[in-house]
């Protein structure tokens, strides 16, 4: 290809991902989705439940959390340690993850073990097994997490643990979800089953399954074993949503270990699921702003301007944009150099979200990064696991896995003016401010 | 809670599935570079891994390496840093270069459509990167804002006292470099270095994504056709023996837990006792269903998480081990440590737990090849250590062959724990005196 070919600004035609999906609802209400793939004698199988650290109790801060810990202790038919050791032993790797609106359990197994996989997903979904010895065990290993994950590491848990208090008012939206460790060493036994029947039920999950299967076949398996879990109502979901801000908020935190500061903003944005596309006008807005060394806010505030080290901007908690329901954020942190340059790097912010406010982006611009960020979701969807844990995401979330395979299509809908506007609302008086004071003068 | 509802057996496995045969081509161009180019259909990409050898006992090296590594991007004869930038990502592609003691990697990904022109950019890199000075000055300024950061890490600074006990004055036990090095450093040197070590002779080019091999192998014979050259030869010291000694006690302020490491020398991959030692590793330390981890995390709760890998080096291949527990228990902690080495080295682990670190083993290797990126890493980092896409195929047959006296002679011999060097890294006043009384402390 000529060189020229390539410096030209030109309308890429972006690559459409085809996924056959099966679909299908057992007499318990469980959601099921398969992904049939047999390239790789490999499976993903992955369970989401809909209740996430927004919906833990007052007093239980961290409970979604820790329960999710609880989930590997042995369950109907299985000792303690029996989960891991059977997905280990089979080959295959396991994990699960709390995040504000679900909590997800997975494994990635040789795909001989399928059956073996499902049962073991089956069996805690009937009943874990949680005693006193076990949650005590558990409780000190979740203060480990947070020790090793927040407590001893320089911006640990920043801004993700910082942010939610200063931006948002309600209990749900606000606390800290790794939890205190108070409310830690207060939960109990009788918590922890009242929590499973209230949320885990059947009707309030969704399995999905991706890889080397026989659909006919894996849907037999599936009956035969989540179906004798016996139904029961799935909660109501509660709405969380939170009333716009109508000023900037300002806050401060001290972290004893950081050598240098940092700050976060957080802005509120649309509803991701109802306004799905002023959500992907975000995502691409984010990506121009702070997306590798030609994006808008790495030339500016850390080539041109040096007064950053790093700059990130990314939509919800941890950086995946569909993790999460309204109402989410668009987070902004970077890592400075000099104590005194607050001001200067939040006036040089707005003046750089004005730009795209007023002029729109350059052009090719908005195409480039698309075709960037359509590359990278192919690329995480070429492991099973994450694959199953997407379509199970989107199902659960966007009740539509399909909408992953539609996501290049409404990325390229996006236009100049959405950005544009995407830019325009974010406004001051719309976001929170957390200042992190670097209290670690070891350097 | 509520009694199991139903009795039931966990399923046995079905009859395991073979993976697809890879077609790959290997080819070294004239100018020395050897190509590994391997078609791998999934999505729509490629993976690209460009690995060259960095080993260097200069003094200045590392440091000069690092910031070698963070302004290759930042200009070449075509390219300014944000038109370089613009250019992969409207390829759909993500570019970036790091390195560490023994390599330089860059690395890659691309729509596989446009696969050429990805190349061309990084033929440009290679043959023309012009170090612009204000990039080599800024980004010597945020590398030591960089570093910094990394060392008021406990786990950081934790992994630097280990290579340092390990290694004492060998290039390996400084990784990251010194930030007056970095100051020190200029771009006219970095320059050089490009001149004198990012040659194509001794280095070499993964290919792995849904294209065909033969013509992959042609095209980037073709872009990167202008690139030639040989590095001048290092000579770099062998890599000292582990020697054992006192526990090296680090002190950092405020630390609420102890940071554990454990370090000692392994075996290389191609070492014929290699898979037994494999096998025993994770036995002691080496997933989640280990005797260390069953013991310290899921019945004492002493730590989140406890891990021993071994990582192979150009050099020499080493064990890391590393649990992060709370300041109260550390001595407790290591007691336990040392009790679960010293068990394994001194008795044969049991049939059933061999057999499920071997199926572990095998599953894991086939996982962790089942995704471009994952198969283009591994590709990468065998034929860094002289190992070829066969080894894929002929490791898990080894592993199925592996006896338990084999296991056993394997942990004897490496994993008994005088052979360790110990290092914590907390609250030093509170964990000195206990730790005292388990062992020697320096």
């Amino acid at each position: 290809m000529p060189r020229s070919a390539i410096l030209a600004p030109r309308a890429s035609k972006l690559p459409r991902p085809t996924f056959d999906l099966i679909h299908a609802t057992l007499p318990n209400g469980l959601r099921i989705v398969l992904a049939p793939d047999r390239s790789a004698p490999v499976v993903g199988i992955a369970v989401l439940y809909d209740v996430g650290f927004r919906s833990e109790p007052e007093g239980r801060t961290g409970f979604a959390h820790l329960f999710e810990h609880l989930m590997f202790q042995g369950s109907a038919n299985l000792e303690k340690l029996a989960h891991f050791r059977y997905v280990q032993s089979s080959g295959g790797t396991f994990n699960g993850s709390t995040h504000p609106d679900y909590t997800n359990y997975f494994e990635a197994l040789p795909s001989n073990a399928l059956e073996r996989g499902l049962f073991l997903e089956a069996d805690r979904m009937l009943s874990p097994r949680i005693n006193e010895e076990n949650l005590a065990n558990q409780i000190a290993v979740v203060k480990e997490e947070i020790r090793v994950n927040v407590l001893n590491r320089p911006y640990g848990g920043f801004p993700w643990l910082e942010l939610p208090p200063v931006l948002f008012d309600t209990f749900p939206n606000a606390h800290n979800g790794y939890g205190d460790f108070v409310d830690l060493e207060s939960a109990t036994v009788a918590d922890a089953a009242d929590f499973f029947d209230r949320y885990y039920a059947p009707a309030n999950a969704v399995l999905a399954v991706a890889g080397d299967l026989d659909p006919e076949q894996t849907l037999g398996l599936i009956e035969k074993h989540f179906a004798p879990i016996p139904r029961r109502e799935a909660p109501e979901r509660p709405d969380f949503g939170e009333p716009p801000l109508t000023a900037e908020r300002r806050a401060s935190t001290v972290d004893d270990h950081a050598p240098i500061p940092a700050v976060a903003l957080g802005y509120r944005v649309p509803d991701p699921v109802r306004e799905l596309d002023a959500h992907l006008a975000n995502l691409l807005l984010a990506e121009a702003l702070t997306d590798g060394d030609a994006s808008r806010l790495q030339r500016r505030l850390v080539q041109r301007d040096r007064l950053v080290t790093d700059v990130s901007a990314y939509l919800g908690e941890f950086g995946d944009p569909f993790d999460k329901r309204d109402p989410t954020l668009l987070t902004i942190t970077a890592h400075y150099p000099d104590a005194g340059s607050l001001d200067r790097i939040l006036a040089t912010l707005d003046e750089e979200l004005a730009r795209v406010a007023d002029d729109g982006l350059d052009a090719g611009e908005l195409d480039r990064v698309r075709t960037k960020l359509v590359s990278m979701m192919f690329r995480e969807m070429d492991a099973v696991i994450t694959r199953a844990l997407n379509f199970a995401k989107f199902e659960l979330i966007y009740e539509r896995a399909e909408l992953i395979a539609e996501l290049p299509d409404r990325l390229s809908a996006i236009g100049d003016a959405d950005a544009q506007a995407a830019a325009l609302a974010l406004q001051p008086d719309r976001r929170a401010i957390v200042e992190l004071i670097a209290g670690g003068g070891h350097s | 809670m509520s009694a199991p509802a139903l009795r039931a057996t966990v399923p046995a496995l079905s009859a395991p599935r073979r993976a697809r045969k890879l077609t790959t081509v290997e080819r070294t161009l004239d100018s020395g570079l050897r190509v590994l180019a391997v078609r791998k259909p999934g999505v729509p990409l490629v993976e690209v891994r460009l690995r060259m050898p960095f080993l260097s006992a200069r003094a200045a090296h590392a440091a000069r390496a690092a910031l070698l590594s963070d302004t290759v991007l930042t200009g070449t004869d075509e390219y300014d840093r944000a038109s370089l930038a613009a250019t992969v990502q409207r390829l759909g592609g993500d570019l970036g270069v790091n390195v560490d003691a023994d390599r330089l990697l860059v690395s890659g990904n691309v729509l596989a459509t446009n696969l050429r022109p990805f190349l061309d950019v990084v033929a440009g890199v290679l043959t023309g990167a012009t170090y612009p000075a204000k990039e080599v000055v800024a980004e010597r300024e945020r590398l030591v804002e960089r570093l910094t950061i990394a060392r008021s890490r406990a786990g950081v600074v934790a992994n630097e006292a280990l290579a340092k006990r390990m290694w004492g004055d060998h290039p390996y036990a400084r990784d990251l470099p010194e930030a007056p090095d970095v100051q020190a450093v200029t771009a006219g040197q970095v320059r050089r270095m490009h001149s004198d070590l990012v040659r194509p002779e001794g280095a070499v080019l993964v290919v792995v994504g849904d294209v065909s091999a033969t013509r992959t192998a042609d095209v980037v014979a073709s872009a990167l056709e202008a690139w030639n050259g040989a590095a001048p030869p290092t000579r770099v010291p062998a890599l000292p023996a582990v020697t054992p000694g006192p526990l090296v006690l680090v002190d950092r302020a405020g630390s609420v837990q102890s940071s554990l490491r454990l370090g000692a020398a392994a075996l290389r991959r191609d070492d014929e006792r290699y898979p037994a030692l494999q096998l025993a590793n994770l036995v002691f330390g080496g997933y989640f269903s280990s005797r260390w981890t069953e013991n310290i995390r899921e019945d004492k709760g002493y730590t989140y998480g406890s891990h021993s890998a071994i990582e192979h080096h150009t050099l020499g291949s080493s064990f890391q081990m590393q649990a992060d527990v709370a300041t109260e228990v550390t001595a407790p902690a290591l007691l336990e440590t040392l009790y679960e080495l010293g068990k394994i080295a001194s008795l044969p682990p049991t049939v059933d737990e061999i057999e499920s670190a071997r199926q572990y083993a095998i599953g894991t290797l086939a996982l962790s090849t089942a995704t471009q990126a994952g198969l283009a890493a591994t590709l990468g980092a065998l034929a860094g250590n002289g190992m070829g896409p066969e080894w894929l195929a002929e490791h898990p047959r080894r592993l199925a062959a592996v006896t338990r006296d084999e296991v056993a002679a394997a942990a004897a011999e490496l994993l008994a724990p005088s052979r360790f060097a110990i290092v914590v890294v907390g609250d030093a006043a509170a964990v000195r005196g206990p730790l005292s009384g388990l062992v020697p402390v320096a």
